[in-house]
Formats: C-alpha cells, structure tokens, sequence
C-alpha cells in the first residue's frame, strides 16, 4: 500500500501504477453530481450535446453538500453511496472520465468499464464529512442550481484524502478486504 | 390536565435537530474507540480514526457530522392529561425541523413527491412523526435524523414461524452482508421481530434509538444479539467495507407479539454516525 499524490486532469498513464488499497492525494478540479444531476448529465451525452463540464480527464464526486455557512468554502461534503450512480456512469467514462469518488461497492458493468476505459474508482470515508471539507479550497456551481445540494459544483481540491478500490487491472478494495478478513463460512 | 404550548414542542426539535446532527452521542464514540482499538486491519483502523478525528472536527466548527442530515424521523410519548395550545402539534415539530435546519445549515434532503416529480421541500419537512398516548402529563420526544444511504440497505420479510430465531438470525447476517460497504460500515442494525407488516418495521427502527452496550431485556434474545454480533463482525465487511473486524457496534433486537400466521422480521440499518437525542417536556 502505497500514497500516490495526483493532479487534475488525470491521465490513463497517472492512474495505471494504482493498486487498490492504495491511498490517494488528490488535488485539482472536482465536479460534483449525484442522482438527479446524472440523470441530466445523460440525457445531455444522448442528445449528442456537450456536458457543462469537460469529461477528458474529469473527476466526478458523488456528493450532495450541507449548504456553507457565510464565510465557509464549503460545509460538511462527504461521499454518497454509488452504486446508484451505476447506471449513468459506463456512458460517462467513455466519454473520458477517469475516475469517480464515492462509498460503497460498483456494479460488474461499471467495473468492466473501468478496465476498458482506463479510469479508477475512489473512496472517500463516509460519514467524514466534516474533515472531508478542509480539503476543498473553491466551490462554484456550473449547472443545475435548481437542484440545490444536488447542483453540479466545481471544487477546487488540494490533497483531498481517497483509497483506491478500483484499479485499472480490475482489482477491487472490497473483494481483497473481505477475503482478507472473513472468518468461517 | 396540563397545558403545553406547542411553541415548547417547536424550540424542543429545533434544538434536538442541531445537537443529534452535530454532536454524537457518547456511547457511540466510545463504541467507535473501542473498535478501533481491537480492530485488525490496519486500513480499518485507520478509517475509524478518521471517523473519530470527524467527531472532533464536527463538534469544533459546528459542522454535521455528515453532509446528509436525515429524514427528521419524531418519535413523540404524549402523556394522555397533556392539552396542547397554540396550533397544531404536528406542525409544531415540522417547524422546528424548518428551523433547526435552516439556521444551523444543515442539508436538506427531501423531495415532495417520491417518484415523478422528486422537487426539493427545501426546508426538510415533512418529518416522519410517530406519536403514541401514554399515561401521565409529560411528553417525551426523540428526534433520529436518518441517512439516505444505510435505510436503502434496510429489508421487511414476512417469515414463518417455522423459521423460528435460526431463520431470523440467518436473515440478519444475509441483509448485511448483502449490504456490504453501502450502508458506512461499522452500522448499527436494528431488528423488529413480530407485529404485523408495519409494526415490524417500526420496532426495528426504535431498537436503532438503545444506547450502545445495553441488550435486550429478554436473555434469549440479549443471547441472539450477541450471537448475531460476532456472526456480523466474522463476515469481514469491516470500516466503510474495506475489510476488517468492525461491520457492527451493536445488533438491537425488539420485540412484539403476533398473529399465529405470521412471523415478520424488520432489518433497518444504521450508518456508524447514529444520531439521536432525547427530551423530556
């Protein structure tokens, strides 16, 4: 296990030494989108119409922040769960996305895509949303306001703390840790 | 009779929904240092200290624990010589959800209608209210902010009295393993066995509300509990599922009588920042 710092955009030639379990520095642009936002986000990619944001090399963080206070970058900004992103989320990276950041395992489709398309999967702790938002130094929305929490944002991230579950060789966090620790049947 | 003015009910949630969403309670982070402790996997252990550094971070700059707030889940007691004045006692505590919410910045995330329009209430009402009437003059309110993430994990299932309590067991260690890392492991699981369909459900949510180390009543189900403890901490699930000894910090059973057709059995789960606080007007 190895702490690998990265810096947006990311490149298939930055993520191809990553191991899952690996920890992650991560610094750069963020976007944010959740459910209703993807959803949007795909409708977009379909219509044949560009996102709001440039996918080449883009992050997608799965969060929905705690509105700021006044005088606050950015409130409490943990993850949210992925796998209901799964759906969205083949289309996106071939579109060149590279990786997403979220909590909680992906779906067999999602992690073949990885492995075509060359992107990762983060993890950032759940429920850690507090220290999570130390990391964030700019936060502008760029789409979907009317969506609130859900908006797509632009953050500006500097050594954002992640693990790698998801590698481009197809391994997984999840899968490696529990047969680690499983005991009996 | 006594007169409470549901002004009282309104300051009560408001302040109850910033405290549960800011500071923990103690049982919880004791159980939470306890397990990083005993915890094996060094990258477990090092994700509940993360979790614990958050509580610190949280509580210092009046920030949520977590970005996701809860549905406003009101557990209400209303002592049955209790006359409310001024106003509605339903409104009164959605008011101080409006409130609590509002002024402490704190997410909100829900949706007025579930499946077609799905648009912001942009103030986090309606709460989900449980009242009951009971004897006395008092009314006890718990107020249990609940996370999107780990009530998605959660399951009813209509078993059948020849399940008995292996079958019940075998269910609860099944729902979280199939829960995996979704539901922000290390959880609390909340049992509700007995009932009917929807009293099932309720049970297994009210036994997420039972201070961390304390077992239920009855020994054979405090036996069940502990059982189902270590059957939940063998599955290695461990911190946010990145394997580990840590999956559960408590396995709560409650209990009800039900029809001799029936056996249903509620799994509700619970994210490691299980909030919930508690007042007495």
């Amino acid at each position: 296990m190895k702490t690998v710092k990265l810096a947006t955009p990311l490149t298939t030639e930055d993520l191809t030494p990553l191991e899952a379990g690996d920890k992650v520095l991560l610094s750069g642009e963020v976007h944010t989108a959740r459910d209703a936002a993807h959803k949007r986000l795909v409708a977009l990619l379909e219509e044949g119409k560009d996102l709001p944001f440039d996918p080449e090399g883009a992050v997608i963080y799965y969060v929905g922040p705690a509105p700021s206070r006044p005088g606050q970058v950015l409130n409490s900004a943990g993850p949210t769960t992925s796998y209901r992103m799964d759906v969205f989320t083949p289309l996106l990276l071939r579109h060149g996305v590279k990786a997403t950041i979220g909590k909680g395992p992906r779906g067999q489709e999602v992690r073949d895509a990885m492995v075509e398309n060359r992107a990762v999967y983060l993890g950032a702790v759940g429920g850690a949303a507090a220290g999570i938002a130390a990391a964030v130094k700019e936060v502008e929305v760029i789409a979907y306001e009317d969506l609130g929490t859900e908006a797509i944002r632009r953050l500006v991230v500097e050594d954002m703390p992640l693990f790698v579950v998801n590698d481009v060789h197809g391994r997984d966090l999840f899968e490696m840790g529990v047969a680690e620790y499983r005991r009996g049947g | 009779m006594r007169e409470l003015d549901v002004a009282e009910i309104t300051q009560a949630v408001k302040e109850m929904s910033i405290q549960s969403n800011i500071v923990l309670g103690e049982d919880v982070k004791r159980a939470i240092r306890d397990a990083a402790e005993a915890e094996e996997s060094p990258l477990g252990r090092e994700i509940l200290e993360v979790i614990l550094e958050n509580h610190d971070i949280a509580e210092e700059n009046r920030m949520p624990i977590c970005q996701d707030t809860g549905f406003a889940v009101v557990f209400l007691e209303v002592g049955q010589e209790v006359h409310f004045t001024g106003g509605d006692l339903e409104e009164a505590v959605n008011e101080g959800v409006r409130q609590g919410y509002g002024e402490a910045y704190l997410r909100k995330s829900i949706v007025d209608d579930p499946a077609i329009d799905r648009k912001n209430t942009t103030d986090n009402t309606p709460a989900v209210i449980h009242t009951r009437i009971v004897p006395g003059d008092r009314v006890k309110i718990q107020f249990a902010p609940k996370g999107g993430g780990a009530e998605n994990m959660s399951e009813v299932r209509m078993m059948t009295a020849a399940d008995g309590i292996e079958g019940i067991k075998d269910f609860v260690v099944d729902r979280v393993k199939r829960s995996g890392g979704n539901p922000c492991p290390p959880v609390v699981v909340g049992v509700g066995v007995g009932g009917t369909f929807e009293l099932c459900a309720l049970l297994a949510k009210k036994a997420l509300l039972r201070p961390i180390g304390e077992h239920n009543p009855d020994p054979r189900y405090a036996d069940a509990e502990k059982e189902l403890m270590r059957r939940v901490n063998d599955l290695g699930i461990g911190p946010q599922g990145f394997g580990g000894r840590t999956t559960a910090l408590a396995v709560n059973i409650e209990t009800f009588p039900c029809h001799i057709a029936t056996m249903p059995v509620a799994v509700n789960m619970q994210c490691h920042a299980s909030r919930h606080t508690e007042k007495v007007i």
